[in-house]
């Protein structure tokens, strides 16, 4: 049995780093590339090793795919291509081939030149890596090979997240990457047709998650902050630079506008100018009303936003500021936080989820004093709030998404072990089907029943058309009869005259011959008559000739009669027929041994 | 339109002039007959190839074919039917054949044993599925022969089994369409047993065809099925079973249709039980239902959303745990403390209630069998509408909107409970969205009070830029029900807020605050002193009188104090002044308080507070008594006439102004006894039988009345609406008396027999559209100025233009006067315009040459069709004019029978040296031959020309004044060079 071997390489009951290799009809796919923000040695990228020792990636891979630009999924990337060594194409869509460079950059800037790490990917590298990116469209099929073909699909969840269908022969599997089901204030939902794949590898980050209405947390959040900022507090808000930070601009945007606020907003500088220019760029990758009001406004123009200066921080009186990073671990919010962290009047807005190790992930689980680097420690004094706008899909909408895409089986990656275990459970009672949740390392091993396409000749089907009922139904096997050629790598379905006209065989025609003994004192020609009445009598809708040659002919099956040598009454009929009457030979052999009837 | 119209004109002609014109037409078709179908077959056997008939039918199917021919053409394209062998030339007649049969006045009954002949020996698909096209096009016009009928559904019955999509497509169509409705049919099924006969129903025919391999052919059954039921076929309940299964195919527009027809049987069979499948559980049909479409509401295709969500709003048979599960966002909650504590959340998560009495987590064995079912209940009805209102199409979310909105009418404990996600909804992104949600808002607010934070969240939209969405928040906020007396202090306060910061929107806060008082008058009562900063020892401050924010608190208190007495105790002498001088200034804001120790204002208030249905009832008497007297006069000449038609009108017009509801009726009366009275008038003048350079003042006055009769005509017909043909007849009597006064004056003054012979010419034709036109309302006008004129008529047309003056002079002197009937409703078009106010000193400067944008706010009442007749006038003092036609946007329909306009007009001018004010106001444009369409009424040929000028026969043109002229100071300074 065919089988589709998924194996985590990151990702694997976590999250970060995603990488997950698919073998699936003898391709093998790389599915994402990303890095790990919670470590800083050699666990931060998936480890290589596993796929081969020594010596390049290219001939182990048909082709490497990234979901979208976010660097857990995008991070290691040219150090595969680059260091590890890997030549194939790499695919993504066109906004994420434009926005993921800019991250990468960024993330090198921070680790060699910050850190001063040696051993890293170069600026040359991203380049170099960025060439072999093929961009993809949406819904667009394309061929890898002759064999392979992938599709995306839109996800949400930030600009140019997409969603992945790979299908070889008529086994297909679905990569969703992140992806969110509900719409927010840029982006559209995600959406799939019922594409029936084999395995549905999903994420599951809010896997026991069910969020509150999208309306109430922006509600919420908007309160929030508006309450802080009359309170004349800062209202810090981390944010990765491209994502959440757009969705969230929109919404301080407008709400600034409606309420006619003074306060300044920030927005740290840098990638972000960068990053907003192809948010006006990718428009119809947005939600429904930017796309259609970007004609007389494009919504990504900000009228209230200003670009934010380091000196900015210590300015007295209320201000919103987006720094990033987004989960607090380095970088400017981090700064800025350390800052504000001494006044309750100032607010921190944790916006999405947290990786474990950070200092976000430590706030939000309350701790009041943070342990920073040089020994010294941190009082928490300003009020920490999580507004879940992570535009990840909750259980309902994971759920969802199987229900559209109606999978045979699931894969959960992207999420934590304990709430995978939870919505595994689910999975399973609801929809019936396997779930798997392998660690990283770990492969899932899934038998697929793929069918085989064979080409059936249109005379045979017309023929077995003419014989059977009125019409086809799809969902009812039905047996006929025919040849199967395998010829090379093609199957075909011809009758069997074309197959022997096809191969150049002569027909051999096969005929049983069977001998009755009959006890009847008539004459030969008599008993001839007699047993021609009788079948005439029995077998009505037949064909039955008496030839002037001394045979009975029932269809095409010949009856004889000769006396026996020894005893005049014993007649002896020899009944000879053809493989293809072999019902109706049967049939009638067993008839005549029960004799004539005697009435006749 | 043209082609009507002159049929219309046919017919009428047709019934004064009757033998001449009937033969000519007759003629005619008599004559094209051989020539079409002839033409066709010359045509058809010249093709030599397909492509040529083909070209030649596609020709003839250009030009439309008389009834009387359209037999001889359906036998030739019969003909060459049989003998083509190409598809598309033998497609092409099958279509020509339906296109015939539609024919007007043709029956088709003759062609359907050969339709049904073709349709057996053809062999190509497409022309199968065409013919069977085509002979639901004859079953369509022949409903009422069974017959014809039971041969159409056998046909389509035996081509059910066609292996091409378009033919099962077109037969479940049929059957659809003629399935018998009572009986059940004979099918003959074939197979061993040729000779029983099947007896099956036309329904169970067609849902055979609900598993259909090709999604087009189960759509068309499902439409098919729909179609029964339009027809008043009761479907069968057995129908709900497979249709349900057809909610999860894989194709949209199988699954859109499915909804409708679960829609349909949940309508049918409300209370009827069904099993969940793999459970010992039974619901009622309409629950199961709407848990089925709730669950579509998150399909994967926007089309079946926005069809499931507007489904949902007309399910109200609905139990109200279902109802409020679409609501439940008890799951989510508790999910949520989950995240932090996640065990003690899981147990919560697997004891999360619903009202059914399922549970998320413990139905396990159910769902492992059937997801669709317990899914639906589990987690498809739930939160339904959270997921509906937060869709990525706006579209599906105003579908939510609106169906919360139906059904949150129908069940209070709904509405408390859908306010919240309606509140939430005026924060949508997409202003339409926010629109709709506060008219849902609106239309449900009888049903709630609003607590404290939600009023916050309302109060914080009046701040928005749009002032469609702060006009909506008023009207919602007039018919909201608040809890304490916060909420009103919150209210005022963010209307004042409002107030300040949108001027414009001052009418709309007060009208807004006069509601809010009349409603709370117990809330208010606590805060009286307090917004009228009163003090128990202190005399404060007199408040600015100007100040629309203190008018604003005003109109609250004073609103409220009508039904609370004790209010008026708190307040300080500047207010009872305040008081008076707002009741006079803005008395529709202002009731009428019964003020301890002071004198009620008689006259007006005692009118209106005794205002109830009797004394509309007592008014329209008086109306009508009024009306009767007046008929009393039969001649004009009687001595004391004209003193009671000046009292009649007088009294009318007072009564218009004390009666609202009369006015319309008590001012079109007043006008037309005016008119009246001017004819009156005009006609006593002893001096017609001077001669003419004798009373050339009384000509003038004569003249001057008979131009105002004309005038107010056109206002009695174009301004009033609820007309009915009789009154627009009396106006169009009093219209021809007046220009025969005008001709009668001419024929005295003017010299030159060429003008006159004109004029009388038009006015003979007038009187004969006259004729035409109310040929119905002849017998009313029994010993009228028209009536004796078309006794005069032979002769009228032979005379010379003298003696047809000298005939109408005694015509109208002698003429009675016509009395009128009034109809049952009468309105009169009206408009004010709010903006701008005219009020300003500070004059508009602009610099001359360039334009400058004028707003302009008015609101229309009774006006039909505003978009085309309404118009703003712009007079600048040089007595230039100019018109302006606003946009069809401009207009807005906030209720029935009112409309808003908003629009901006443009300015310019050259220089002036000192500001001065221009003109603003808004005309109703009338065109004659617009209202002929619409009303029955036509006076094509009618000119008002006193010079005698012929005009072309078009139209006539003009426009009433509709409002009061408003005026803008504005200072056109020279440019700067």
């Amino acid at each position: 049995m065919p089988e589709i071997n998924v194996t985590p390489l990151g990702a694997g009951q976590d999250v970060g780093r995603s990488c997950i290799l698919v073998s699936i009809g003898g391709k093998n796919i790389m599915l994402d590339c990303g890095m790990h923000m919670g470590y800083n040695d050699d666990r931060r990228f998936p480890d290589f090793s596993y796929i081969t020792q020594n010596g390049r990636l290219t001939e182990f891979l048909d082709c490497v795919i990234i979901s979208h630009f976010h660097l857990d999924h995008c991070g290691a990337l040219p150090y595969m291509s680059e260091m590890v060594g890997y030549d194939g194409p790499i695919y993504m869509t066109h906004p994420t081939k434009a926005i993921c460079p800019i991250l990468l950059e960024d993330f090198r800037k921070i680790t060699v030149d910050k850190k001063g790490e040696t051993n890293f990917f170069t600026s040359q590298m991203i380049k170099d890596c960025m060439k072999k990116v093929v961009p993809l469209n949406l819904h667009q099929t394309v061929q890898v090979d002759d064999e392979l073909e992938i599709k995306a699909y839109y996800a949400g969840h930030v600009l140019g997240a997409a969603m992945v269908h790979i299908k070889v022969g008529s086994e297909s599997v679905v990569y969703t990457g992140d992806y969110n089901m509900t719409p927010d204030r840029h982006l559209g939902a995600a959406w799939i047709d019922k594409c029936r794949p084999d395995i549905l590898i999903s994420e599951s980050t809010y896997a026991t998650t069910i969020r509150d209405s999208k309306r109430c947390r922006e509600r919420d959040f908007l309160k929030k902050v508006h309450e802080s900022i009359e309170r004349g507090g800062k209202v810090l808000i981390p944010v990765f630079a491209l994502g959440r930070a757009q969705e969230l601009c929109i919404l301080l945007e407008t709400f600034w506008e409606r309420m006619n606020l003074k306060a300044p907003i920030y927005f740290s500088t840098g990638l972000t100018e960068k990053a907003n220019h192809y948010y006006k760029l990718f428009i119809t990758w947005t939600n429904q009303k930017i796309r259609k009001t970007f004609v007389q406004r494009n919504m990504f123009e900000f009228k209230h936003i200003k670009p934010f200066d380091r000196s900015y921080a210590d300015n007295p009186g209320p201000m919103v500021v987006f720094a990033t990073p987004g989960m607090l671990h380095a970088g400017q919010s981090l700064q800025i936080f350390k800052k504000w962290a001494g006044n309750e009047k100032n607010m921190v807005i944790m916006p999405g989820y947290c990786v474990q190790g950070t200092i976000g992930h430590k706030i939000l689980n309350g701790q009041r004093k943070l342990e920073m680097e040089g020994r010294s420690t941190l009082d928490v004094k300003l009020q920490v709030e999580y507004m879940s706008f992570s535009a990840h899909a909750d259980a309902k909408g994971i759920m969802q998404l199987i229900r559209m895409a109606e999978p045979r089986n699931m894969l959960l990656v992207h999420g934590e072990a304990v709430k995978m275990e939870f919505l595994k459970g689910k999975i399973e009672q609801e929809f019936s089907i396997d779930c798997y949740m392998p660690a990283n390392g770990e492969t899932a091993t899934v038998t697929t029943n793929p069918s085989v396409p064979v080409d059936i000749s249109l005379n045979l089907l017309k023929r077995e058309m003419a014989l059977g009922g009125p019409l086809p139904d799809p969902k009812k096997p039905r047996t006929m009869h025919g040849t199967l050629i395998m010829k090379e790598n093609s199957l075909k379905l011809v009758s069997s005259e074309q197959a022997l006209k096809d191969l150049g065989l002569n027909e051999h025609q096969l005929r049983f011959t069977c001998r009755v003994q009959l006890q009847d004192p008539h004459s030969d020609p008599d008993t001839l008559q007699r047993i021609y009445v009788h079948l005439k009598s029995v077998l009505k809708g037949y064909t039955i000739q008496h030839l002037p040659d001394g045979t009975v002919m029932v269809e095409s099956i010949v009856i004889k009669v000769s006396s026996s040598t020894e005893d005049p009454n014993t007649k002896v009929l020899l009944l000879s027929w053809s493989y293809q009457d072999e019902d109706l030979g049967s049939f009638l052999s067993t008839l005549l041994k029960k004799g004539l009837p005697s009435g006749l | 339109m043209a082609a009507h119209l002159k049929k219309r004109v046919y017919e009428e002609f047709s019934k004064v002039v009757q033998i001449h014109q009937e033969e000519a037409p007759a003629k005619k078709l008599r004559l094209s007959k051989p020539s079409k179908s002839a033409a066709l077959h010359i045509d058809l056997c010249k093709a030599t190839n397909s492509t040529d008939a083909l070209q030649y039918l596609l020709q003839f199917a250009r030009k439309p074919v008389e009834v009387e021919s359209v037999e001889g053409v359906v036998r030739i394209l019969l003909e060459h039917y049989y003998k083509e062998t190409d598809n598309s030339v033998r497609l092409k007649i099958a279509s020509l054949l339906g296109l015939l049969s539609k024919t007007q006045g043709f029956s088709p009954d003759c062609i359907v044993d050969d339709a049904i002949n073709t349709l057996c020996n053809e062999k190509s698909h497409q022309v199968l599925a065409q013919l069977l096209d085509t002979l639901l096009v004859i079953g369509a016009q022949l409903p009422d022969s069974a017959t014809v009928r039971q041969r159409l559904i056998d046909v389509a019955c035996k081509h059910l089994s066609d292996t091409y999509f378009g033919v099962r497509n077109k037969c479940l169509q049929l059957l659809g369409c003629l399935g018998l409705v009572d009986s059940t049919l004979n099918k003959e099924s074939d197979g061993a047993g040729a000779s029983i006969v099947m007896v099956r129903d036309v329904q169970s025919i067609i849902s055979d065809y609900f598993g259909d391999q090709d999604p087009r052919v189960r759509t068309a059954a499902l439409k098919a099925m729909l179609q029964l039921h339009e027809r008043g076929m009761k479907i069968h309940q057995i129908i709900y079973e497979q249709a349900c299964r057809l909610l999860s195919d894989d194709y949209e527009q199988v699954r859109s249709a499915a909804v409708q027809m679960v829609w349909v049987l949940s309508q049918l069979y409300p209370e009827s039980i069904v099993p969940i499948p793999s459970s010992n559980e039974e619901i009622r049909l309409v629950d199961d239902a709407f848990g089925k479409i709730s669950h579509m509401v998150s399909d994967g295709s926007w089309m079946v959303r926005v069809q499931a969500a507007k489904t949902l709003g007309s399910m109200l048979q609905v139990s109200p745990h279902f109802l409020e599960q679409t609501l439940d966002k008890k799951l989510m909650s508790d999910l949520r403390r989950k995240r932090t504590a996640h065990e003690r959340a899981k147990e919560l998560f697997a004891s999360g209630e619903f009202s059914s009495g399922r549970k998320w987590a413990d139905d396990a064995p159910k769902e492992k069998l059937d997801t669709n079912t317990v899914n639906l209940i589990a987690s498809g009805a739930c939160g339904a509408f959270v997921h509906g209102l937060e869709d990525e199409m706006f579209e599906v979310r105003i579908a939510a909107v609106e169906a919360l909105c139906q059904l949150a009418r129908s069940s209070p404990s709904f509405a408390e409970k859908c306010l919240d996600f309606l509140v939430d909804m005026f924060n949508d992104e997409i202003e339409e969205v926010r629109l709709q949600s506060i008219h849902a808002l609106r239309e449900i607010s009888k049903h709630i009070t609003l607590r404290e934070d939600q009023l916050d969240t309302v109060l914080a939209v009046l701040e928005d830029s749009s002032r469609d969405i702060r006009e909506a928040l008023h009207e919602l906020l007039c018919f909201t029900n608040v809890s304490t007396k916060e909420c009103i202090q919150l209210a005022l306060l963010e209307l004042l807020k409002n107030l300040n910061k949108y001027p414009t929107d001052r009418n709309s806060v007060w009208k807004c605050l006069k509601f809010l008082g009349s409603r709370h008058p117990t809330l208010v009562l606590p805060l009286v002193s307090e917004l009228l900063s009163t003090h128990p020892y202190f005399d404060t401050p007199e408040h600015d009188m100007d100040d629309p924010a203190y008018i604003a608190v005003l109109v609250l208190v004073f609103n409220a104090a009508t039904s609370c007495p004790t209010m008026s105790a708190l307040f300080s002498d500047h207010t009872f002044r305040h008081y008076v001088y707002l009741r006079d200034s803005l008395s529709h804001l202002v009731p009428p308080l019964r003020l301890p120790g002071r004198k009620q204002v008689y006259g007006l208030d005692s009118v209106d507070s005794g205002c109830g249905s009797g004394s509309v009832e007592s008014a329209q008497l008086f109306l009508q008594q009024s009306l009767n007297r007046v008929s009393t006069i039969q001649n004009l000449e009687a001595p004391g006439a004209q003193e009671l038609l000046n009292f009649t009108i007088r009294d009318l017009q007072r009564l218009g102004e004390l009666q609202t509801e009369l006015a319309g009726a008590a001012d079109f009366c007043a006008t037309y006894l005016r008119c009246q009275l001017l004819l009156m008038k005009a006609l006593q003048e002893k001096l017609w039988n001077m001669a003419v350079p004798l009373c050339l003042k009384q000509n003038v006055t004569a003249a001057a009345a008979a131009q105002e009769i004309l005038q107010e005509t056109y206002k009695l017909e174009f301004l009033y609406s609820g007309l009915e043909n009789r009154q627009v007849a009396t106006i169009h009597h009093v219209r021809l008396q007046a220009k025969a006064l005008q001709l009668v004056l001419t024929a005295r003054t003017r010299q030159g027999l060429d003008s006159l012979i004109n004029s009388c010419d038009k006015f003979l034709q007038d009187i004969e559209s006259f004729q035409r036109l109310f040929l119905t309302e002849l017998p009313h006008l029994q010993d009228s100025f028209v009536d004796k004129l078309l006794e005069l008529m032979p002769r009228l047309s032979s005379c010379k233009p003298a003696e047809l003056v000298k005939i109408l002079q005694t015509t109208l002197r002698q003429s009675g006067l016509l009395q009128l009937r009034l109809p049952e409703q009468i309105h009169r078009a009206t408009a004010t315009i709010i903006e701008p106010t005219g009020e300003s000193d500070n004059p508009l400067r602009f610099t001359s040459g360039l334009v400058v944008a004028l707003d302009i706010d008015a609101t229309l009442e009774h006006v039909q069709d505003p978009q085309n007749s309404v118009k703003v006038q712009v007079l600048y003092p040089d007595g230039q004019s100019h018109v302006i036609h606003p946009k069809p946007g401009d207009f807005r329909k906030p209720g029935p029978h009112r409309h808003r306009l908003i629009t901006q007009v443009y300015l310019s001018h050259v220089a002036w040296t000192e500001p001065s004010q221009i003109e603003v106001r808004l005309l109703l444009a009338y065109s004659s031959s617009s209202t002929s369409l619409s009303s029955t009424a036509s006076h094509q040929w009618w000119s008002d020309s006193m010079d005698g000028v012929p005009q072309p026969e078009a139209a006539v043109e003009g426009t009433i004044e509709l409002s009061k002229p408003v005026k803008v100071y504005i200072m056109p300074k020279p440019a700067r060079r």
